[in-house]
């Protein structure tokens, strides 16, 4: 390793102003960063540097993520066989078949979306930001394994540029980047993300078992009925189909529990946005008329997206509320929009896309809200005394 | 007032007024007036035109009769003496359109009518109309109207090219052979959203070309 450290140093001074290569300062920075902790040392004022910065934090979001990865690699080789009818595949077949199938959606995320933030920070003159490095991996996660890669490149772009860089880059950003390219691809192109065939491997492209159903339980229970619902164990584990990462909430959980415990997501949304959807299911059990409604309020979080949305969706921390009230604010009103869209809006079984993103939109207005009334709090305390 | 009228009708100043509101200061991207028809009329590029020459109409015919009543009109209602003379042409030509287009006319259904409430008329009348003689109003009014009907015109041009594959109606797309290597429309232009990030993006390569554009606080 010391032999790279001492190749990339003597390397700066060409990337240093006026150096040979000064237009590439950027890339050298974010190799350099990403390779090394960078070691800038203050010059005044307090001089303790946490070394979590922007890419660790990231680079744990994306570790957290491999749990999800790899299960859903193997769901995708589970659901083909099942689909076509294959009896003979081991538990590694399955998997690898998954995982070639997943891997160009990863690299077509990668490239393209990095490929973007490169020329932008060159452009700029800023240096890379990480953010895309976790978005990068979100993007393939939540995309259905058939989708085309032209297509996939089209909804990455849109999602850099106009959700992320015309805001100022990372930070600055609004709306969730990866929840932006999987809802550009859900409005620009319905048939190859809503429908029965698009979760499994190859149903596309014809084939497959007769009347055999790739429906994700959402659609099942939309249209056929809550009584044709896949166990709610099936779900737990997630040998159902669905979008490449959503699947499993057992791997799910695992990555929540990483991101927990160092403390990069937020256990106050996490935690809010469940009892949200749960008492929002709860309510229309009691309450609502319609079948639809009497979907176990549990199963609203097992079914669909709802996991995967508010373990690394809803708790990114530059769109969801940045005050610890608003996020439990913020947390609570997404679980209920998500049970709301799923239960009431005909067209879209599943809810958590919209709702994250919709909520991703009042984020700043709950914070101006939760600070004002802490000014209003103090003020009167200030007047009374 | 003698000056005046020794000045030649395509002065320096008068082809100002006709190419200003094209660039620098149009009514869309820079003053950003009229947004809402263009959102509604730009799925398609014929509706898109019509809806241009409408408002020219409108607008230019409005302008001048105005600027010709503009000494006589009392300031306490002239507003509505404006409105009573927009909504005069824009009944004409929602008659005329339904007499001699009918199908465009249904197409854009009531935003023909809706003219009355676009901004940008009621905005020249206003600041340019009461001031100044016909004749410059009627570039004027002309310039404004074109200056709209261009951001419409290269908005709904993207939105059909890239929504609906086709060009004025012609099947581009289909024609190039690109579904058979899997190609689809972007079902999105067609939608109203669309239509907004198009009038932005217009705008930003606009202001990236013209800096004086930017506002600074």
């Amino acid at each position: 390793m010391n032999f790279l450290l001492k190749k990339m140093k003597k390397m700066e001074p060409l990337f240093e102003k006026g150096g040979r290569l000064e237009k590439l300062r950027s890339v050298y920075d974010g190799f350099a960063t990403f390779l090394y902790v960078p070691d800038k040392v203050t010059t005044k004022g307090s001089h303790i540097r946490d070394y979590m910065d922007m890419k660790r934090t990231m680079i744990i979001v994306v570790i957290a993520l491999m749990p999800a990865l790899l299960f859903g690699s193997y769901n995708i080789g589970l659901q083909h066989t099942r689909a076509f009818g294959i009896i003979d595949w081991t538990l590694m077949n399955m998997f690898w078949f998954g995982l070639l199938k997943l891997l160009p959606l990863i690299i077509v995320s990668y490239v393209v979306g990095l490929g973007i933030e490169f020329i932008a920070a060159q452009i700029r003159g800023h240096e890379i930001n990480e953010g895309y490095l976790v978005t990068g991996m979100l993007i393939p996660l939540i995309m259905p394994i058939d989708v085309p890669l032209w297509m996939l490149a089209v909804s990455v772009a849109f999602a850099v540029i106009i959700g992320k860089e015309i805001f100022g880059g990372t930070g600055m950003n609004i709306l969730n980047p990866a929840l932006t390219a999987r809802a550009f691809l859900f409005f620009s192109y319905p048939g190859w993300m809503t429908g029965d065939k698009v979760w499994i491997e190859g149903l596309m492209n014809g084939g497959g078992i007769d009347a055999f159903s790739g429906a994700t339980p959402l659609a099942v229970a939309k249209l056929d009925g809550i009584g044709h619902l896949p166990s709610a164990m099936d779900m737990f584990i997630g040998t159902i189909p669905g979008s490449v990462g959503e699947t499993s909430v057992i791997a799910i959980l695992i990555g929540a529990l990483i991101l927990l415990v160092t403390g990069v997501g937020s256990w106050r949304i996490m935690l809010s946005m469940t009892l949200g959807a749960l008492g929002m299911g709860l309510l229309l059990n009691v309450a609502g008329t319609g079948e639809y409604t009497q979907i176990p309020a549990y199963y609203h979080l097992i079914m669909g997206g709802f996991a995967f949305g508010m373990v690394f969706m809803a708790t990114d921390p530059v769109t969801a509320a940045q005050t610890n009230t608003g996020k439990f604010i913020y947390g609570a009103l997404t679980g209920i929009m998500v049970v709301i869209i799923r239960v009431f809006n005909p067209a879209y079984p599943e809810g958590t896309m919209l709702a994250i993103l919709l909520m991703n939109v009042f984020a700043p207005l709950i914070d101006h809200y939760v600070v004002n009334a802490n000014i209003k709090r103090r003020l009167k305390r200030v007047r009374t005394a | 007032m003698e000056q005046n009228e020794k000045e030649p009708l395509l002065s320096a100043k008068n082809i100002k007024l006709l190419r200003n509101p094209l660039g620098q200061d149009n009514p869309i991207t820079v003053q950003v007036l009229g947004i809402c028809s263009a959102l509604a009329v730009t799925v398609k590029m014929k509706p898109a035109i019509v809806m241009t020459i409408s408002v020219m109409v409108v607008l230019a015919v409005s302008n001048v009769v105005i600027a010709a009543l503009r000494e006589k009109i009392p300031g306490r209602i002239r507003i509505i003496v404006q409105l009573v003379v927009i909504a005069t042409m824009v009944i004409i030509v929602d008659q005329f359109l339904k007499a001699f287009a009918f199908d465009v006319s249904k197409q854009l259904s009531v935003f023909v009518g809706l003219i009355i409430t676009n901004c940008i008329l009621m905005g020249r009348l206003e600041a340019f109309a009461m001031a100044n003689k016909p004749w410059p109003s009627f570039l004027d009014g002309l310039g404004n109207a074109g200056g709209y009907g261009l951001i419409l015109i290269i908005v709904s041009f993207f939105r059909e090219f890239l929504g609906s594959g086709s060009i004025m109606g012609f099947p581009v797309m289909e024609k190039l052979g690109v579904y058979n290597f899997g190609y689809e429309d972007n079902g999105m232009m067609i939608l109203p959203p669309m239509a907004l990030i198009t009038v932005g993006l217009i705008i930003w390569v606009q202001r990236s070309r013209n800096k004086s554009l930017i506002e600074t606080k």
